[in-house]
């Protein structure tokens, strides 16, 4: 029998279905393999017995012929900035020490409704804020791929990075994350798995520690895009608790996955021809291009003139609604406190403490560009360039279906790499930002290795709320790319 | 955009944080950076453009206006630091 940590989803779901084992041996080896992983320091808490919980109740169902489909009985983890009910929810961040959620968020209540199983909750750079997991009040994670002939440990980006690091070491199914400017697609590119941002309004963001609310969006890893389109339809959904979720039906996203993309038009935007590119990303891309052509798809050259204005763009927008967002940290209704001479001075001593170093930045900066006297010059100009970003592709999708572009700059850089420049550390998110900026969806599907030997990923861009055909053309990528490389750890076979 | 020390120590207490003195001179170097590397939007023509208020074109649907939820006082306290009675306990704020 196959090692059951290295199935996919699918897979697991028809293995199940056939009684070649139970979900109870399903979670079972999955707990053994989070165990075996910790030296990634993936996980904040590991919450096994919830997941053998959940796979008895499969179990059950499935005796009686009454089984939920795709999702049930399949564990997976969790991001640690989805609220879980009577489960420690930290969002990486010392200030909400020992804060357990009286309610569960929704997109995590629709999985467990789904029959889904919870193995833990993973490790995240503080409040979501980083592009390596290196700003977590919990540590460093690990990615479990190493430089072929060089033991160095590198970071699996970030800011979802133990959820990627998880996926990819064989700890879990699949798991969630959250995907600001690129915290779901960066990681998956730099741990070699898939990784997707679905639509702004697509999944409810109830529930989840809230970042920047106009451009937070839950999404999965998973090893598959297949694994990712059954994870997606377990997630999505309107909830009346989040007025940005829409109202319109979820199609069947795994059905779309004909493998047919004849005579799809796929954008290649010339604007992401950066400056000093690495001949190997270039290579990808065109590899990239190469396979839809061989498919049937036609690319087409496309522009996307603002797309240099979309960093600096997001780092105006995302840290205001961060400042606004995190004012709720104050020592009085969660989490730490930090006694002081009054009022005022236990909120600056609490939030002193209790912020990191990247949180701290970020908080000033958005206070700053929105306080008296520069809200114009700064957050009004970055939310009028913003709708220039979001026409540039609307404009774009008027001719095209799909866009493809690289997912990242580089393969992923060593731990403590880029920690002294803060601006050197936004430039991983160049090609991920723009897509949050306009709301639309994004998958990264590993495409090759690197010079090095580590993963590279490719990004499809969806039109909005047209994740099915985004995900068609990164089927096709994935088939075309038969990507097959293992990362140097795998916590499932150590089990 | 170059920030100075005081300015950088104004913003903190508006964002109510605590910043040691030894801090500010490398926060103000950092938060000058990016701030210049924001700047080039400046080059931007954005006259006519109306800012982005809502990420997907869509309108907000309207509920009865009733009560849905509620009665859940010791939920809403159960992870603070310091209640009494239901209530938050802060330091006081009144002689």
């Amino acid at each position: 029998m196959t090692t059951l940590t290295d199935l996919t989803i699918a897979d697991a779901q028809a293995g199940l279905a056939k009684g070649d084992f139970s979900a109870r041996e399903l979670a079972e080896a999955h707990i053994r393999a989070t165990e075996a992983g910790r030296p990634l320091n993936a996980m904040i808490t590991e919450t096994g017995d919830r997941a053998v919980a959940a796979a008895e109740a499969a179990d059950d169902r499935r005796k009686k012929g009454e089984g939920l489909g795709p999702l049930d009985g399949i564990p997976v983890a969790v991001k640690d900035l989805f609220c879980t009910e009577g489960v420690l929810t930290t969002a990486g961040s010392h200030i909400l020490d020992g804060f357990t959620p009286p309610y569960e968020s929704t997109v995590t209540a629709n999985l467990w409704r789904s029959g889904a199983g919870m193995l833990g909750k993973t490790n995240l750079d503080e409040f979501a804020m980083g592009s390596s997991n290196m700003t977590s009040y919990h540590g460093p994670v690990h990615n479990p791929w190493r430089r072929q002939g060089d033991n160095q440990p590198l970071v699996p980006g970030g800011s979802s990075g133990g959820s990627a690091a998880a996926v990819a070491a064989r700890m879990c199914l699949g798991a969630l994350g959250t995907d600001t400017g690129g915290s779901i697609r960066q990681p998956a590119s730099f741990c070699g798995i898939v990784g997707m941002k679905p639509t702004y309004g697509r999944c409810s963001r109830w529930g989840i520690v809230a970042f920047a609310s106009s451009l937070d969006q839950a999404g999965p890893f998973t090893r598959t895009v297949r694994d990712a389109a059954i994870m997606l339809n377990g997630m999505a959904g309107h909830d009346p608790k989040d007025s940005t979720s829409v109202d319109m039906t979820v199609p069947d996203f795994a059905a779309a996955l004909s493998g047919d993309i004849r005579g799809l038009k796929v954008g290649i935007p010339a604007e992401y021809r950066v400056d000093g590119m690495s001949a190997e990303i270039e290579a990808l891309w065109q590899q990239g291009i190469d396979w839809l052509r061989d498919a049937g798809a036609e690319p087409v050259e496309i522009s996307l003139p603002h797309t240099k204005y979309a960093l600096p763009t997001y780092y105006i927008i995302a840290p205001a609604e961060a400042s606004s967002n995190l004012a709720r940290y104050d020592g009085v209704k969660y989490g730490l406190r930090v006694e002081g001479s009054d009022l005022n001075d236990m909120y600056a001593k609490t939030r002193g403490e209790g912020f990191g170093d990247e949180v701290r930045r970020r908080v000033l900066i958005g206070t700053y560009v929105l306080s008296a006297g520069y809200y114009d010059a700064y957050y009004l100009k970055a939310q009028r360039v913003r709708t220039l970003i979001a026409r540039d592709f609307t404009q774009a999708f008027e001719n095209v279906d799909v866009i493809l572009t690289p997912t990242t700059p580089s393969a992923a850089f060593a731990v403590g790499e880029k920690m002294d420049d803060p601006v050197a550390m936004y430039l991983n998110d160049v090609f991920t930002v723009p897509v949050n900026l306009a709301g639309l969806p994004g998958i990264s599907v590993p495409a090759g290795l690197s010079e090095g030997g580590l993963p590279l990923g490719l990004q499809v861009i969806g039109k909005a709320f047209d994740e099915a055909t985004m995900l068609r053309a990164a089927d096709v990528i994935e088939r075309a790319a038969a990507f097959t490389a293992r990362p140097a750890f795998i916590a499932g076979e150590a089990a | 955009m170059s920030l100075d020390k005081s300015t950088v120590a104004r913003i903190a207490n508006l964002a109510r944080i605590e910043v040691p003195e030894s801090d500010l001179e490398p926060l103000a170097g950092e938060l000058s950076s990016i701030l210049t590397w924001i700047e080039q939007l400046s080059e931007v023509d954005v006259e006519g453009v109306q800012p982005m208020t809502s990420v997907a074109p869509m309108n907000l649907k309207q509920r009865e206006d009733e009560v849905t939820d509620g009665g859940r006082a010791a939920d809403v306290v159960a992870n603070a630091p310091e209640t009494v009675d239901g209530y938050f306990l802060v330091p006081k704020v009144i002689e």
